[in-house]
């Protein structure tokens, strides 16, 4: 399934809407790193919220995704890692290492908004 | 008998046979497992972990065997309930277990966290194979 794209001012926000597969969250990544081109977005936010498993090839991916979009010069937010999903992360010994996180969607917003390169302060 | 504590007869749970040939296939086999884990009386966190030890397990099976099956069932200790986790492939087999449950220990693609982390996830975990024949995975988690 296909994940949608929002285009919110200069952020775009993926809505993950139920379980991914690998070639869903593959098409993510292409999708959000295209579109961030497209719509000379400066930030992105990929909520997870629904995700009830995230394992080693889904967090690889979240943070390739946030690794690419950096090298087109924005920044990416996770959010809405669920309190049992963080547990199991830690125990198996996967993390998003220097991927910014933020608890909520309003959460992430903030964030990219306090951030010099997304804030408003610093805007086009 | 501790059977009797639990809400729902549990102990007629059959066995799952998940196949495993895409990776579709691996969230069919945790969301499957998610189910049992919940009608067997696991809850809250642990369901996540024996939902991210199921998904470890059949991405291996993908990754080093093309294909194969995952077979969730329940599982009986005593008077401990709990599920167990058999996956189990016809592929190449790996010639070092030992080695292939430490830390860190990978040879395909993925972060080295396959064996290791699903033997961290769960309580019980073994593994049998034979170079050229397959491999066999059981891992088990018990209620408290």
């Amino acid at each position: 399934m296909r994940v949608p794209i929002l285009k919110q001012g200069g952020i775009l926000i993926a809505s993950i809407q139920s379980a991914l597969s690998d070639e869903d969250l593959l098409q993510l990544r292409d999708d959000l790193v295209q579109q961030v081109g497209k719509y000379r977005s400066r930030g992105a936010i990929v909520d997870v919220t629904v995700l009830d498993v995230m394992d080693s090839f889904a967090v690889r991916t979240l943070r390739a995704i946030a690794h690419m979009i950096r090298q087109r010069g924005a920044e990416t937010v996770i959010v809405g890692i669920q309190p049992e999903v963080a547990f199991a992360m830690v125990q198996l010994g996967l993390t998003l290492g220097d991927v910014a996180t933020a608890l909520d969607l309003e959460e992430g917003l903030a964030f990219l908004g306090r951030n010099p390169k997304t804030g408003p302060l610093h805007g086009p | 008998m501790a059977r009797e504590l639990w809400p729902h007869d549990a102990t007629t749970l059959g066995a799952s046979v998940v196949p495993i040939a895409s990776s579709t296939d691996i969230v069919g086999a945790r969301q499957r497992g998610r189910e049992l884990a919940s009608q067997i009386g696991f809850t809250g966190s642990d369901l996540t972990v024996i939902a991210t030890a199921i998904s470890e397990l059949a991405r291996n099976i993908i990754e080093y065997a093309k294909s194969g099956e995952i077979v969730l069932s329940l599982a009986h200790r005593g008077s401990r309930m709990g599920i167990q986790i058999v996956a189990r492939d016809e592929g190449p087999g790996i010639a070092e277990v030992a080695r292939a449950v430490q830390p860190g220990y990978t040879t395909g693609n993925g972060l080295g966290l396959g064996l290791p982390g699903v033997r961290r996830l769960m309580d019980d975990f073994e593994i049998a194979s034979v170079v050229g024949k397959g491999t066999s995975v059981t891992a088990r988690k018990w209620i408290i």
